[in-house]
């Protein structure tokens, strides 16, 4: 699945402008347009980026700390104002729209919760502020903490509710809102790695039953590999990539999606840089294709896979990732001189910038 | 688990014995002294044991006991009033300040600068615009707003300090959710801010309470209690005196226990009310 990034670029194939604006009304979700941010006329925060989210999908915005993933975020959700640039969802520009008239919900990093409402309260606060009648209100709320499991400990206080359940139920909350877009920060990050794969199958499952678009802001390329419908790539900014999870993996755009997403080593050779995927480089004794002369740093066992970190000459980091089958059957020693070598099937050629 | 102490514990806990007695002891003077026989005098030793004194208080209706009872009445009166008020501006002062604004400075620091100076200058100084501007002092307007000049720089601080601590992420979720500006003070920041509020409300009646220097020149007539006792403590000379002191802290602690009661009680019975709805 392609994923257009840049709107001003876009060609316009057989159809008609009108027919391809009425189609866009349909395919995308949210469309970032040329936006940027930056405070007080300084650095931007946000640089001039624009992507459309197809409808119903699983977005993730992923990068390292201060790529302005979650600025761009709290952009489409109206917490920080936009300073150049639309945002529009389901077509409709929101860019300067008060939040109710967004149609997103936002789920914060720490979840939220009003301290002094009980779980089923909480889920119920917007309806409250529409003045909907107790009964009714708490009835819908109690419809959300079933979606998300959580309508036995209703009654409880946010403060006796362990990390894992408050953020359910901060997400009944905002999910009552229904909301065409639902916005969360770094949802995952609280909780310990166990907790973190149950909620994470937990978010996909209830994204694909209610269809409507999740944007995740995440800084873990697992979590977004294993949940993304759509993966965008950040940096400094900038989108680096957007497409698909196995497209970005396969296919990298540049080096530092190549770095970022791990697997990958970046081999510059001949003027040229490749990408090759780690699980494709092999550790022989001699190489009729392409190799590299290396020395062995250090070797980790992780179970099912054995990661064995290599220096070459240059003084470059590498890694090779072998089955621990294949790893136990010759295993390398730390400080060994190797040859790491791949076929040229599997280079990747990438751009020279970043 | 026997850990041996250090010496220096021992040195710091006789100095902090020392502070107590140091704090507490005068009060407990006046305590035992008011609680001396019809031959007391105002120093030690203690002549008798009676509760003669705590009965001319409030039978004698003013044979060498000054007016107690009608600047009680002022007092309290006066102390409501600046409690509520210094509440409710203060609450509106903290929240004003979330933002800058034209001017936010000078008003912070004219606060500071209210705190700093001695409350006498300040009282002499709104005495001596009145009689500039050629009105005269009266408690309902004067009186009340000098003492407010003592009174609000501490519930601004109080405000400040609490609003600082204050999570964001509360309000954006509640307008996330859809609040107005003034849903969200109702529903989220204010059950939030209750406890500082109430200590708001606290400060204020205290600090009106025990306040002389700057009520005393813009009260107009009538004393406040602190006025009433410092001018009897140049004339009439009983221990009668002692009696008000020890009723005045009986006041007080009943006050405190009553708010604290007030307020556990209050949140026992939200807790009740909410696990009772458990299905």
């Amino acid at each position: 699945m392609k994923i257009d990034t840049d709107f001003h670029a876009k060609k316009l194939g057989p159809d008609t402008a009108a027919e391809e604006a009425a189609d866009v009304a349909v395919k995308y979700d949210v469309e970032l347009v040329s936006v940027s941010k930056s405070y007080d006329g300084g650095a931007k925060a946000v640089d001039t980026i624009s992507l459309r989210i197809p409808k119903a999908s699983y977005c993730c915005l992923l990068g390292p700390s201060g790529c302005g993933k979650t600025t761009t975020l709290r952009m489409l959700a109206g917490h920080e104002s936009v300073t150049d640039g639309d945002v529009l969802i389901h077509n409709r520009n929101i860019t300067d729209a008060v939040q109710a008239k967004r149609g997103t919900s936002m789920m914060f990093q720490s979840y939220a919760l009003f301290p002094h409402l009980s779980a089923l309260d909480n889920v119920a606060f917007s309806l409250k502020l529409k003045k909907i009648a107790k009964a009714e209100r708490h009835a819908q709320a109690m419809e959300y903490l079933k979606l998300v499991q959580m309508d036995h400990l209703a009654h409880r206080m946010p403060a006796q509710l362990s990390g894992g359940q408050q953020q359910r139920v901060a997400l009944a909350r905002s999910l009552i809102t229904r909301p065409k877009v639902l916005l969360l920060d770094e949802p995952l990050s609280a909780l310990d790695p166990f907790l973190r794969v149950l909620m994470r199958t937990e978010l996909r499952r209830i994204q694909t039953e209610l269809g409507i678009t999740f944007v995740h802001v995440t800084h873990s390329q697992e979590e977004a590999l294993a949940l993304s419908d759509v993966m965008v790539v950040m940096n400094s900014g900038k989108i680096m990539q957007a497409g698909s999870a196995r497209d970005v993996f396969e296919r990298p755009a540049n080096a530092f999606v190549a770095r970022f997403i791990g697997g990958h080593n970046v081999i510059e050779r001949n003027g040229r840089t490749i990408a090759v995927r780690a699980d494709k480089c092999r550790l022989v004794d001699s190489a009729p294709g392409p190799s590299l002369a290396a020395t062995v740093i250090s070797v980790e066992y992780q179970g099912p896979i054995v990661r064995i970190n290599l220096r070459d000459e240059a003084g470059k980091d590498l890694c090779v990732l072998i089955s621990d089958t294949r790893f136990y059957s010759d295993p390398p020693s730390v400080g060994e001189k190797v040859l790491m070598s791949w076929t040229s099937d599997d280079e990747w050629p990438l751009d020279a910038a970043a | 688990m026997g850990t041996r102490r250090s010496t220096s514990y021992y040195v710091l806990s006789f100095l902090f014995a020392v502070f107590l007695l140091f704090q507490y002891g005068p009060m407990i003077c006046v305590y035992l002294l008011s609680f001396q026989g019809p031959e007391g005098g105002m120093s030690f030793p203690i002549r008798g044991f009676s509760t003669v004194w705590f009965e001319t208080l409030f039978t004698a209706g003013g044979r060498g006991v000054g007016d107690i009872h009608n600047s009680f009445g002022r007092s309290l009166r006066l102390g409501a009033i600046v409690a509520v008020l210094t509440m409710l501006i203060g609450v509106a002062v903290g929240m004003s300040f979330r933002r800058r604004y034209a001017g936010s400075n000078f008003v912070f620091y004219s606060a500071i600068i209210s705190m700093i100076v001695p409350g006498i200058f300040v009282g002499f100084g709104i005495s001596l615009t009145l009689n500039m501007l050629g009105l005269r002092p009266q408690w309902w307007y004067s009186g009340i707003g000098a003492q407010l000049t003592w009174s609000l720089p501490f519930a601004m601080l109080i405000m400040f300090i609490i609003l600082g601590r204050m999570d964001k992420s509360f309000e954006e979720a509640a307008t996330d959710l859809g609040a107005t500006s003034f849903q969200r003070f109702q529903y989220v920041i204010l059950p939030l801010i209750l406890p500082g509020v109430i200590g708001m409300f606290m400060a204020g009646f205290t600090s009106s309470y025990e306040e002389s220097a700057r009520a005393g020149l813009n009260i107009g007539t009538g004393n406040t209690m602190p006025m009433e006792l410092t001018g009897l403590l140049g004339a009439a000379t009983t221990p009668v005196m002692f009696a008000v002191g020890t009723l005045t802290t009986f006041f007080m602690f009943a006050l405190i226990i009553t708010t604290l009661l007030f307020t556990t009680t209050l949140a026992k019975r939200r807790q009740l009310r909410l696990s009772g709805q458990h299905a």
